[in-house]
């Protein structure tokens, strides 16, 4: 545990007083290792739909032990729940009592996916009880998720018409929800919307022979982002400003990169990185808008500097780079699977006092995701928006002790997430393994109560 | 054993042709005045961030480099190894060899020239040239005869001969000798020799003042616009230069005292500000064959074409301190049947304000080409629109060894800018009346 109380709470003398006055009690989240097992114990699927077969399959496949029935004195690593092809909420129940009865024989750090068919999807835009049904499995889901234990956590997928689990961009979403690269990821939602997508040849490098671009690279966030895609395969460049140009040397070279210092408000910033894959690298597969800045103040006291650099950084400077990425004249660069992800933030979801400017423009580039996922769709790309909720950085270790002992607890994980977090969620998105999912916003927040 | 006749495919040492050396990226590190941001840093420090921020830039970690050149003025001996040890401590592959030179502050250029023929003659393929300096972390010895003495002490093998040994210690031996900038024949410190030519030239304190506002002007600007992002890293805090000052006018420097040359009373016109400061920082080039730039996607700035050395004697003739490039330029230029108005950028260190000008003056002076240069009238007229545009030392600072690849980085980017074969001349003077001058070409 990376905080003062969370180290008690691990302690015998904090196990039992945590435990008497009803205290949060976090544990070590697990997080992805590469080579590591996807799952450390069998995973229980239910429901006997084809997407339950599907799971079954594929789990067996990553070398899951796979049971479709509930045994006595196991204890599961991950549940599968599949309500595919359920038409009315009464049909719900048989499959969500078999989860709840399997809840006590969950391991630490345990999963549990529901799969169901997307409520928004058009097949059901005027079908009241199938919609009823499905949108039922999110509240369920939600509320699961606040009551996991030890690091456990409850997502959902969410199945576009014509899509089924066995679609790679919905295998990949599984798999990812299942493994410890989804840690900090709870009560959350990917829609799989195509069938588009492909997953990796091997799973610990799914980012193998691609070239990618992450901005505000020389720190926090950032440099996580930065040292996940090179991990999972990617050939990075790393962006940040020329003032931060040591530290980002620093991060580059341990990766075997190349640093491009340059101002993302810059008008030529777009053409640049271009020119920068271009004659380096060839091609750009991956761009992670990552560099953003804070000028907090109450809206009562905010002045034009404040609000134009936040709005500026964080959501013009990206719309600006988009439009390079995707002109007809950068297609010898960019080739048709470009990935984009952005960074939002549960501020742009929920607001928060005195971030007016920060939150307006991060909810700016969820809209902004929203907007241009077709324009990247119609090439074979998608665009995607993070969302992090108390993200352990040096940015919030300057909140007072008290904001931020309550900023870390107030999840369903007990404890505020790291950047690697927010890095794994980001390297998923960016991987082929999610190209079923496009203009969606995933929260990396361990179902924050804040921006519910 | 079949001797083919592919001579072509071989180095120019075996037989091959030619090839061209090429600069493919360079960068420094910020310079700062002595004792100010890096008093911290040591030499090996600042000479490995700058390599570090190269290695970022070009995307060399790993890399096997044919050579890494470099060298500092004022050099700890504990730092015989310093290129070498900087290149251990960096990103590079640790079987790149290294070696240590020295020709005062033109070591950077001659680290690069060298560097380039080795590439041209086909013995390496790649690698980075530059320099470091600080003063601030400068070595200070002892006494020659404490020295003495201490050498006695430690060869002593009795109580005896250690006492007998001590007796000859004087309090004035333990006054510590810091090591300086003045040249041991005559005695004076660079700028007292600078001011004695810059009087013989009739250089004004006007003209000189001018040279440094526009110094500051052109660099200040160069950063403003980002010009300056890919030819420098930050390092401990300091962004950029911190003895620029873009915002100075022609009345503040027009107040400072002369610091040079006070003896000449009312014509004494080197001032603090149109001379350089001394000065802490570190640069580091990449050059290459073309071929290993292309292997590696690295792009092509400018073609090293040829540099030349040379020296005079400013202690038994009548030659300034730092008047040898202007003897070693129409050498190299005529060589390659080329003159000043063919340039289309030329960077003369600027050392002092007052070297850069009777440089040209005496490019200008037809009997002075006739008599020293061996030329049959003057050299030429440097178009001052093509003259440092971007700033130098003035603005700047100049950390000795560190100018030359400051210079060399900065005028490839330049050229590539200007394109295919444009072309532009370095000058660079050094103590002991040397200097060491090149000749680059566009790409």
């Amino acid at each position: 545990m990376n905080d003062p109380y969370g180290t008690f709470v691990d302690s015998a003398v904090g196990k039992r007083l945590a435990k008497a006055l009803g205290l949060p009690m976090p544990v070590q989240l697990r997080r992805h290792t590469p080579g590591a097992p996807l799952l450390e114990g069998p995973a229980l699927v239910l429901g006997g739909t084809p997407a339950a077969e599907a799971a079954a399959r594929l789990l067996t496949g990553w070398g899951v032990e796979v049971q479709t029935s509930r045994a006595e004195s196991v204890k599961y690593a991950a549940v599968v729940a599949c309500f595919d092809g359920i038409d009315t909420p009464a049909a719900i129940g048989e499959t969500v009592l078999d989860l709840g009865g399997t809840l006590r024989q969950l391991a630490t750090n345990s999963r549990v996916v529901t799969v169901a068919e997307d409520p928004e999807a058009a097949s059901v835009a005027e079908d009241p009880a199938a919609r009823a049904a499905r949108q039922g499995i999110t509240g369920l889901t939600r509320s699961l998720a606040h009551e996991m234990r030890a690091g456990g956590t409850a997502n959902g997928i969410q199945l576009g018409d014509g899509v089924g689990l066995d679609a790679p961009g919905a295998a990949g979403a599984l798999r990812f929800l299942l493994s410890g690269r989804s840690a900090y990821v709870s009560g959350q939602f990917l829609p799989v919307t195509t069938t588009a997508g492909r997953l990796p040849e091997d799973p610990d490098r799914p980012l193998a022979g691609k070239v990618a671009v992450v901005t505000g690279a020389a720190r926090g966030i950032g440099a996580a982002i930065i040292r996940t895609l090179a991990r999972d395969g990617a050939t990075v460049v790393g962006v940040d400003v020329p003032a931060a140009g040591e530290s980002l040397t620093a991060v580059v070279n341990e990766l075997g990169g190349t640093a491009l210092p340059l101002d993302i408000t810059a008008e030529d910033a777009g053409a640049r990185i271009l020119e920068h894959c271009r004659s380096r690298h060839g091609r750009m597969d991956i761009v992670v808008h990552n560099a953003g800045i804070t000028r907090d103040k109450m809206l009562a006291n905010m002045d034009a500097a404040r609000w134009d650099s936040v709005l500026a950084v964080n959501t013009l400077s990206q719309l600006r780079m988009n439009e390079a990425f995707l002109a007809e004249d950068a297609k010898d660069v960019v080739g048709e699977g470009l990935r984009i992800v952005t960074l939002a933030s549960t501020s742009g979801i929920a607001g928060n006092r005195g971030q007016t400017n920060y939150a307006a423009s991060k909810s700016g580039v969820m809209g902004l995701a929203a907007a241009t996922a077709p324009l990247l769709a119609a090439r074979g790309g998608t665009i995607n928006a993070v969302a992090p909720g108390f993200i352990e950085t040096e940015m919030t270790a300057k909140i007072p002790l008290l904001t931020r002992e309550v900023g870390r607890r107030i999840n369903s994980l007990s404890q505020g997430g790291t950047p690697v977090d927010v890095a794994e969620a980001i390297a998923f998105l960016v991987s082929d393994a999610a190209g079923g999912t496009n203009g969606n916003t995933l929260r990396v927040c361990g179902q924050a109560m804040m921006g519910a | 054993m079949t001797v083919t006749d592919a001579t072509d495919s071989r180095p120019a040492v075996a037989g091959g042709p030619l090839r061209k050396a090429v600069v493919v990226g360079g960068n420094r590190i910020p310079f700062a005045r002595a004792n100010t941001a890096y008093a911290d840093a040591s030499n090996q420090d600042m000479l490995t961030a700058a390599i570090e921020g190269l290695v970022a830039r070009c995307g060399l970690q790993g890399e096997r480099l044919g050579q890494v050149a470099a060298g500092a003025v004022l050099k700890h001996p504990r730092n015989f190894n310093l290129t070498r040890e900087s290149v251990l401590g960096s990103s590079l592959s640790h079987d790149t060899p290294a070696m240590d030179l020295q020709v005062a502050c033109a070591t950077g250029m001659e680290a690069l020239g060298i560097l380039a023929d080795k590439i041209r003659l086909g013995q390496i393929d790649s690698g980075i040239g530059g320099g470091v300096d600080s003063i601030s972390d400068s070595p200070i010895s002892v006494s020659d005869g404490l020295r003495r003495v201490l050498l006695r002490l430690n060869a002593a093998r009795t109580g005896k001969e250690r006492l007998a040994a001590l007796k000859d210690l004087r309090p004035g031996h333990l006054v510590p000798e810091p090591a300086g900038a003045g040249e041991p024949r005559t005695g004076l410190a660079m700028g007292e020799h600078q001011a004695l030519t810059t009087h013989d030239w009739g250089v004004t304190r006007a003209e000189q003042d001018e040279l440094a506002l526009a110094s500051h002007q052109n660099l200040a600007a160069a950063y403003d616009s980002g010009y300056m992002d890919d030819l420098v890293t930050p390092f401990r805090g300091l962004a950029k230069d911190n003895n620029l000052r873009g915002d100075s006018t022609l009345e503040k420097l027009g107040r400072l005292k002369p610091a040079f040359g006070r003896h000449l009373g009312e014509e004494a016109t080197m001032t603090a500000a149109n001379s350089t400061p001394l000065t802490d920082g570190a640069s580091a080039v990449l050059v290459s064959s073309e071929q290993w730039a292309a292997e590696r996607r690295l792009p092509v700035l400018a073609e090293f074409v040829d540099h030349e050395i040379a020296a005079v004697d400013f202690v038994d003739g009548d030659e300034g301190l730092l008047m040898a490039p202007v003897y070693a330029v129409p050498r190299l230029l005529g060589r390659h049947g080329l003159t000043l108005e063919d340039l289309d950028f030329i960077e003369i260190h600027e050392a002092f304000a007052g070297t850069v000008l009777s440089t040209m003056k005496a490019w200008e002076d037809e009997e002075f080409c006739r008599s020293r240069l061996g030329l049959d009238g003057a050299f030429g007229t440097v178009d001052r629109a093509k003259l440092n545009v971007h700033g130098s030392s003035l603005a700047a600072g100049h950390p000795f060894a560190a100018t030359g690849g400051r210079i060399t980085a900065l005028l490839a980017k330049m050229l590539h800018e200007k394109g295919e074969g444009s072309l532009g001349l370095i000058s660079v003077c050094a103590a002991g009346g040397q200097g060491v001058v090149a000749l680059m070409r566009g790409r």
